[in-house]
């Protein structure tokens, strides 16, 4: 079972700066124990673009516009046995980034 | 009731949580395993009647209810190949290794209890699945519409499912923080029928209080060398044996120094105090925080009347309680108790500390109003009357805080 994994950061009140160590020890362990499938950190939101080409012509525009001030900030995807699994290594990941966890199963 | 109506319900009672249980373990799945648990019950309202009631009634349920289950998913999956039905048909599955923290109910309580879903979904769950209580009823008991409990339950399978929740006890490590998750939805399905909230609603919802207290006694039996389980229960007992006591013939909540104490359910108290005196003894890990409400509530319920409670004692676990959990409504039910030990004014101080905690908490309220009318400030005492009544939500307690204040000068 695979979960999408994301870093959620707050722009008004940013996790500490200093994490990549201990991040980098975290994805060894992961890759040791076999959960490990892809990770990856985020440029800031304003280097994003969005492109719509829903209609005629594609429109490419400057955004996301990030209303709300929480964004996310770096993905993983795991695979593990059952959400248990999940949840434990995640709230481990929190304590490591500094930052709120959100987990989500693949469909 | 005839005896095979009798025996229906019984088997109700006792059985559905089992059946349900083993259900999903075998099929994985909580939606064929409650369809499937209800018809193997209608069916049995059916066929006992004629048929007599079966020497075991939880094993007949179950196999008429794995039958149930199998001709649904065939019925719902035509094209599936031979090889899976036969898996359907043949049971497989190793037979569980005995032992109480294996039982098929244990991991049922647990993933109901998930702390990935919901509380509101955790507690609508745990009373259908293992209570065996219908939509109408978890609707009822919680004043929501029946529309909303049913989507409560189906969001809550749906995400079981789909973020795979494991039907599974946790892991050792996981264990007490689990038990606790728990624990907490039997104890607020359990104080939602001792102070009900809502105009049209009985005061004291027994039927609510009877389930917590069924469900903790099972889980009592499935852990039985939990501390907080068995301080859990004991609270729920000590608490339920009030309850006649604690409504008064028009309405009114009657409070524990006006209690008629000979009404009190002399069976349950026992029962309690034997938990709590059992508590006492186990050496090792320090007390939480059930196993200390139930040590105080067991104070209470040993003096013979409030004048001869041990208010010092009271105060004391009080005094430990505030250590494991800094809540202000602890804090509050301290100064209470400081109150009789120490007088109303230095309750009062206390009291007054916690109002930006608890300025929209009916019970500060009446905790002031109180303490206010014994300090003979009548004029104050009667304003934070005014304002307890405003955010009380049970019929009983309006009743009480109206009278009390009339009766001020």
């Amino acid at each position: 079972m695979q979960y999408l994994v994301s870093v959620i950061d707050d722009k008004s009140n940013p996790g500490s700066t200093d994490r990549r160590p201990a991040i980098s020890a975290f994805n060894e362990r992961l890759i040791a124990e076999g959960y490990w499938v892809f990770a990856g950190g985020l440029a800031d939101t304003n280097a994003a673009t969005v492109i719509d080409n829903r209609g005629e012509q594609a429109v490419f525009s400057d955004g996301p516009f990030v209303e709300s001030k929480e964004y996310l900030a770096g993905v993983w995807v795991w695979e593990v046995p059952d959400l248990d699994v999940a949840l434990n290594l995640a709230a481990e990941a929190s304590k490591v980034c500094d930052r709120k966890i959100e987990v989500r199963p693949f469909q | 009731m005839s005896d095979v109506e009798e025996a229906v319900t019984r088997a109700h009672h006792d059985e559905w949580a089992r059946v349900v249980a083993s259900l999903t373990r075998r099929f994985g799945d909580l939606d064929i395993a409650e369809e499937a648990a209800a018809e193997a019950f209608a069916t049995a309202v059916e066929r006992w009647p004629a048929d007599g009631v079966p020497p075991n009634p939880g094993a007949w349920l179950t196999t008429t209810a794995v039958r149930k289950a199998i001709d649904r998913i065939r019925r719902e999956n035509k094209r599936d190949d031979k090889h899976k039905e036969a898996q359907m048909v043949y049971d497989n599955t190793p037979p569980e290794p005995l032992g109480a923290i294996d039982d098929d109910r244990l991991r049922l309580i647990f993933t109901c209890c998930h702390p990935a879903l919901a509380m509101e979904a955790r507690v609508a769950l745990t009373l259908r699945m293992l209570g065996g209580l219908t939509v109408p009823e978890i609707a009822r008991a919680f004043l929501v519409r029946e529309t909303t409990v049913e989507q409560r339950i189906t969001r809550a399978k749906a995400k079981i499912k789909a973020a795979r929740i494991p039907y599974r006890v946790p892991a050792a490590e996981d264990l007490p923080a689990r038990v606790s998750g728990v624990l907490a939805v039997l104890y607020l399905v359990f104080n939602e029928g001792y102070l009900a909230t809502g105009p049209d609603t009985d005061p004291v919802r027994h039927d609510l209080t009877a389930e917590a207290i069924r469900l903790t006694r099972l889980i009592r039996a499935l852990l039985p060398e939990d501390g907080e389980v068995a301080g859990l229960l004991a609270l729920m007992l000590l608490t339920e044996a009030r309850r006649t006591a604690r409504v008064s013939a028009s309405g009114e909540l009657v409070t524990l120094d006006e209690q008629d104490r000979g009404a009190w359910d002399k069976a349950l108290i026992a029962e309690g105090h034997r938990l709590v005196r059992e508590r006492l003894a186990a050496a090792g890990v320090a007390p939480g925080r059930y196993q200390i409400l139930a040590a105080i509530n067991a104070v209470h319920t040993s003096a013979r009347d409030i004048r001869d409670t041990d208010w010092s004692q009271v105060v004391a676990l009080y005094d430990q309680l505030v250590h494991l959990d800094s809540s202000p409504i602890i804090a509050l039910n301290r100064a209470i108790a400081v109150a009789e030990l120490d007088g109303p004014e230095v309750a009062l101080a206390a009291v007054d500390r916690l109002e930006d905690k608890l300025a929209g908490y009916h019970a500060y309220h009446a905790t002031r109003a109180d303490l206010l009318r014994r300090l003979g400030q009548s004029q104050q005492s009667r304003a934070a009357y005014d304002k307890a009544i405003e955010l009380a939500g049970n019929t009983a307690q309006t009743a009480n805080l109206t009278r009390r204040r009339d009766q001020l000068r």
